[in-house]
């Protein structure tokens, strides 16, 4: 469970965040959603401890999130950033055994080559894993990343899964796939998920609670199903209502098939 | 280390043959170190070397002249190649070089200054005062080359090397005022300095060499695993339990070190950097718990071949060994540029 209290974060006097509060359980899937620039991968570089908020204080289990040493959070935590470009030909095989790297010091094990082995497999991934990553195409190589992410808490009970715009670059095929493994891993291993995301329609379907940001503010927050519909959307969004109406009816519509 | 086991497979015309690259490599640097050993002015066969049967001469020469030189290029080309492998690490990009983005040049003000400034300086403590000052001109540039990479608050490899030009030139026209206040005996210093060479091999520069080259391979080796998961990003490595900060600095001050203490013996020595962390990322991959140390091995072997051919090449003249580094590298570079074609190490 995290919770976060009364974060606010600044840049140059611009307020990013402006006190925030929210409350992340575990075991569930939570979408922080908004327009651009609200203040949403702010918010979850706060929640990892990549960024130190100004005010206000996020406790992990209950416990202040400084008060976690790098390694005991690297354990704790996996996080997927946004793009993530790497300028030297590693292996997809490669990467993904780097997620193992909090648990082995030296040369990865036959433990973290099973792991490594099972999560590319899972992302749909593992004819990848002699390639060279710099090659791989957007989506392939997020989901190369992504099974690094999971290959890091893999073995791990009650950890933390934070993923910024984790189906951006993937077809349709590999967007449902994706959600399908982390709702399964959520549930399976008692994880807090929290994703940043755009598509409407995904976090609709597959996310228990969403909490949508707007000029650093928590504006709307509750149960997916009912916080994403017409009204709140045209109200964050700035979009006429019947718009609004329509990307809303296609999500409760596909839903429903 | 299990991953010193790694096979290569040399291809020859007809024959193709698997070897673990560190039996690979080492004997590589083995035969380096033999040829340039025998070969010079006063030759020393290599059956007289093994059966010890050597003239009173040749004993003078191996040990007072060869010797340390060979020695002196084994640990000038290990700090270079090790520095450039590590520093590529640092800057998460193949591009980055001492020479290319300033760092050395810095360093060869620095030994400037204290060339022209400090009067003559002789013996280990003066050698040690120019490591030092080298090893000053190495971290400021360092520095300054990581802020000004991150003006935008992300790392751009533009401004890194857009910076290595303003840096260099800046140096440049530093050591340019430098020459025009000197005496004779002081300009001659500084161009050696300026053109890198290894002509100065004494034991006193071996051993300070050696003393600062050493530990901080052995530092910048032991931090290999971190550094293969900054490749990943910063907040990436943090996520996996890395203190990238700390990193960072520890990797900027030990590549300081080695490339201050290189500098401060052999002057400029330009490419060796570059060219061989590519070679060796392009036969055993980009893993640095294999490429800083292998790149070590290959740096030395390269700098010693190199340097025999520096001094035997016109001889009885010696020709600085820098300009044959520059001459290969150069044009390897180009290469390299043309080969990225699609921006794939994200220049």
């Amino acid at each position: 469970m995290i919770s976060v209290k009364n974060i606010s974060y600044r840049i140059a006097q611009q307020r990013i965040l402006d006190d925030i509060n929210a409350l992340f359980d575990a075991g569930k899937i939570s979408a922080i959603l908004g327009p651009n620039g609200a203040g949403k991968s702010t918010l979850l570089q706060c929640l990892t401890g990549a960024l130190k908020p100004d005010y206000g204080c996020v406790t992990l289990d209950g416990r202040n999130l400084e008060a976690y040493s790098l390694v005991d959070l690297s354990k704790k935590r996996a996080v997927l950033s946004q793009s993530i470009t790497v300028s030297f030909p590693f292996t997809a095989l490669e990467i993904v055994l780097m997620g193992r790297s909090p648990f082995t010091l030296n040369n990865n094990s036959s433990v973290d080559n099973e792991i490594a082995h099972e999560t590319l497999d899972l992302m749909d991934a593992w004819h990848l894993k002699d390639r060279s990553f710099p090659t791989l195409s957007g989506g392939e190589q997020q989901r190369v990343q992504f099974a690094r992410v999971l290959s890091q808490i893999w073995d791990q009970k009650n950890a933390y899964l934070f993923l910024d715009e984790p189906t951006s670059a993937l077809d349709l095929k590999h967007q449902y796939k994706v959600m399908e493994i982390i709702q399964n891993q959520c549930v399976e291993k008692f994880l807090t998920v929290i994703i940043v995301m755009h598509d409407l329609n995904i976090a609709y379907q597959n996310t228990d609670t969403s909490y949508f940001i707007k000029n650093g503010q928590v504006q709307v927050f509750g149960a997916s199903k009912d916080v994403i519909c017409s009204d709140i959307l045209s109200d964050i969004y700035d979009l006429p209502l019947s718009y609004a109406a329509q990307h809303v009816n296609y999500g409760r519509n596909s839903s429903h098939v | 280390m299990s991953l010193m086991s790694k096979q290569v497979t040399v291809r020859l015309p007809f024959l193709r043959f698997k070897f673990p690259s560190a039996i690979l490599l080492g004997m590589l640097l083995l035969s380096a170190i033999i040829l340039a050993t025998s070969i010079g002015a006063v030759s020393i066969p290599v059956s007289d070397l093994v059966t010890s049967r050597l003239t009173e001469q040749q004993q003078a020469v191996l040990f007072s002249i060869r010797l340390p030189r060979v020695l002196l290029a084994i640990v000038v080309g290990v700090a270079l190649a090790v520095s450039g492998a590590a520093l590529q690490g640092l800057f998460r990009n193949p591009l980055a070089d001492p020479g290319l983005i300033g760092i050395s040049t810095s360093a060869a003000l620095a030994v400037a200054i204290v060339i022209v400034f400090a009067g003559p300086l002789t013996g280990l403590l003066g050698l040690y005062s120019l490591s030092i000052a080298a090893f000053l001109g190495a971290i400021i540039s360092c520095f300054v080359i990581f802020r000004f990479a991150r003006l935008s608050g992300k790392f751009s490899v533009t401004y890194m090397l857009l910076t290595g030009i303003a840096l260099n030139a800046i140096c440049a026209a530093g050591v340019g005022i430098l020459t025009f206040l000197s005496n004779d005996e002081q300009l001659r210093t500084l161009t050696f300095w300026t053109m890198g060479s290894l002509g100065g091999a004494l034991w006193p520069s071996v051993i300070v060499a050696a003393t600062i080259v050493v530990p901080a391979s052995i530092l910048l080796i032991r931090s290999a695993r971190e550094l293969n998961l900054l490749l990943l990003g910063e907040n990436e490595a943090r996520y996996l339990g890395v203190d990238e900060e700390k990193l960072k600095r520890m990797v900027i001050i030990a590549t300081a070190l080695t490339v201050g203490a290189a500098i401060s013996v052999s002057g400029i020595i330009g490419f060796v950097g570059l060219v061989v962390p590519h070679l060796v990322r392009l036969l055993l991959g980009p893993d640095h718990r294999l490429l800083i140390p292998a790149s070590g091995i290959l740096g030395a072997s390269l700098l010693l071949v190199a340097d025999t051919i520096a001094r035997t090449i016109v001889a009885p003249a010696e020709m600085p060994v820098g300009i044959l580094t520059s001459l290969i590298g150069g044009p390897f570079f180009l290469w390299l540029l043309v080969k990225q074609y699609s921006g794939r190490f994200g220049i």
